[in-house]
């Protein structure tokens, strides 16, 4: 299930802007951390709308949890300026920011020997909740463990610690909610109960920040995506992406090889280019599927050939991805 | 924002909460204690009254500093504990991302540790002069029961527990291991007790005013622990681990 029906609405502006200036929940401006000599990541600029759920993509090392971090006010930037949810990225700013967002780490970091109702408790007071107890008890719904709240923490499974912990963020009702590879080492059904949370907080008009290295979680789950890889490779929706770095093309699948494939898509003046692939298919390239498909058939039907499918060829967010890492690898290489 | 003190309570309840379930915390408040109540108590029992002033000045004075090497011992252990122990646990994270500020952070450790220490020294303190005053001689139990002793008792267990906590979590702010905090901080909590031991055995003569003067000191010495502890509580550093 994607997400792109609803976000076409919301996110119209395109390529890396929400739709409607001043509205930003983020605001990162050529930020730039370095631990010494090392780059955690590197002049990285976007920005994220009120309620949108952005996707933080990118391979082990690029710089995702660091650049949570520094969101966070846990670490300080070497340079380059944010905005979080309205307030400057300051150090004397620290506490306003963290008042007014939540961070789940990638880890629960529960107290184990404390109860779930009490470590959300001390929480609440942490955050000064003068409703504590009322937001602990929708906390606790919202994540479905209210039959856990008196169970101790270790007591519980790798999901359910993960759900506390979200539930734990979820408690301050913050701006904006950081989590940080919050399926990572889930088994499906846990991820899958995840996911589902995530998605009814986007319903709830909730601004997420993911950070993740599963695709199909940020296919499936965000607005907008970006891909960092130590510094920022894209922003942008996933089709956006998509459009980005690959021609559009259709897949067609025949019952038997054609005896002259190239002469014969070249009288079709909607086809820019093809390839046969295995077993009697052919990509060919194509600016507009919807008008090249029925052109196609046609002077297939003509050749006689008979047409198992003609489809257009969906390019994933895993295939943009892996273009890009791969690009990194290979300019690295060089 | 200003220092709260429902976010110091916060830390506080949570830390008392964590130390009733860990039997570590469970062995080291009750046992630990019962070893030096026991131990003075048959080193005055032992005494006998025909022995010299001097000698038995000495194991009065034996016998009140095993009182004090509680407060020393117990919160060094816990608050050696403070902040390495939940940066092991993974739990320093989540605490670091709430608004709260490092002082209070360090105030609710603190208190954490100070609180079940006084209660448990001055129990077995209290135990110790009963059972002075039922079963050792009264002439012993007179010297033991002399104002300054008991004064130097009453003064010096919050302030030598109030240097060993800062110094516990001072160490537990630098370290990445809990064993070698826990090492460290003993260590570090044992200098008062040094002062504590001339003045216990009349090397020092323990007037009222000495008393005073250096109760005063590690007063002092207890308020600028806080504020350099609180100073070396680097976010950046906790979170990273040091291994940047």
């Amino acid at each position: 299930m994607s997400r792109e029906g609803s976000v076409t609405k919301t996110y119209e502006a395109g390529l890396g802007r929400p739709s409607s200036a001043g509205t930003s929940a983020l605001v990162v401006d050529h930020l730039t951390k370095r631990f010494g000599e090392r780059i955690a990541f590197e002049d990285v600029s976007f920005e994220v709308g009120y309620g949108e759920v952005f996707g933080f993509l990118g391979p082990n090392g690029a710089g995702k949890t660091t650049t949570v971090r520094t969101l966070g006010t846990l670490l300080a930037p070497t340079s380059g300026s944010a905005t979080v949810a309205g307030i400057e990225l300051r150090p004397g700013n620290g506490p306003d920011i963290r008042s007014r967002i939540s961070v789940m780490p990638e880890s629960p970091g529960l107290y184990l020997r404390l109860t779930v109702a009490e470590n959300l408790e001390c929480f609440a007071r942490l955050y000064r909740l003068a409703d504590g107890h009322e937001r602990i008890d929708r906390a606790l719904q919202a994540v479905s463990l209210t039959e856990r709240a008196n169970d101790l923490c270790r007591s519980l499974s790798k999901g359910l610690r993960q759900r506390v912990a979200l539930a734990r963020a979820l408690l301050s009702d913050p701006a904006v909610l950081f989590l940080d590879e919050p399926t990572s080492g889930l088994d499906p059904v846990a991820s899958r109960e995840v996911h589902e949370l995530i998605a009814s907080l986007e319903d709830r008009g909730v601004t997420i920040f993911l950070t993740t290295h599963r695709l199909e979680e940020a296919e499936r789950l965000c607005h907008r995506v970006a891909i960092l890889n130590t510094t920022m490779r894209l922003v942008g929706r996933p089709d956006e992406l998509r459009a980005q770095l690959f021609k559009r093309s259709l897949e067609v699948q025949l019952r038997a090889v054609l005896a002259d494939p190239a002469s014969l898509f070249s009288e079709v003046s909607a086809v820019e280019g093809w390839e046969a692939r295995a077993s009697s298919s052919y990509l060919l390239s194509v600016s507009d599927p919807d008008a090249a498909a029925p052109e196609v058939a046609r002077a297939l039907v003509h050749a006689g050939a008979d047409i198992l499918s003609i489809t257009e060829s969906r390019h994933s967010l895993e295939d943009v991805y892996l273009e890009l890492v791969d690009e990194d690898v290979e300019a690295k290489r060089r | 924002m200003s220092f709260s003190w429902a976010r110091v309570g916060a830390i506080l309840q949570k830390e008392l909460r964590d130390y009733r379930r860990n039997r570590f915390v469970v062995f080291t408040m009750s046992l630990l204690p019962l070893v030096f109540l026991v131990v003075p108590m048959i080193q005055l029992f032992a005494a006998k009254v025909s022995t010299t002033n001097a000698k038995v000045d000495t194991r009065i004075g034996i016998s009140l500093l095993y009182m004090l090497i509680i407060p020393a011992i117990i919160p060094s252990v816990l608050s050696a504990y403070a902040v390495v122990g939940e940066r092991e646990q993974g739990t320093l994270e989540p605490v670091l991302t709430t608004p709260v500020r490092p002082e209070e952070f360090l105030v609710g450790k603190a208190l954490a540790a100070l609180l079940p220490t006084l209660a448990v020294a001055y129990m077995i303190f209290g135990i110790f002069l009963g059972a002075t005053a039922a079963f050792v001689h009264p002439a012993i139990a007179s010297a033991v029961f002399e104002r300054n002793h008991v004064l130097v008792q009453l003064l010096f267990t919050p302030l030598i527990a109030g240097w060993a906590i800062w110094a516990g979590i001072a160490v537990s702010t630098r370290v990445s291991d809990v064993r070698a905090a826990g090492q460290l901080g003993m260590f570090a909590s044992l200098p008062p007790l040094g002062i504590v031991a001339l003045m216990s055995f009349n090397v020092i003569t323990p007037t009222l005013a000495l008393a005073l003067g250096l109760a005063a000191v590690l007063l002092l010495v207890d308020v600028l622990g806080w504020r350099a502890v609180a100073a070396m509580f680097d976010r950046e550093r906790l979170v990273t681990g040091g291994r940047q």
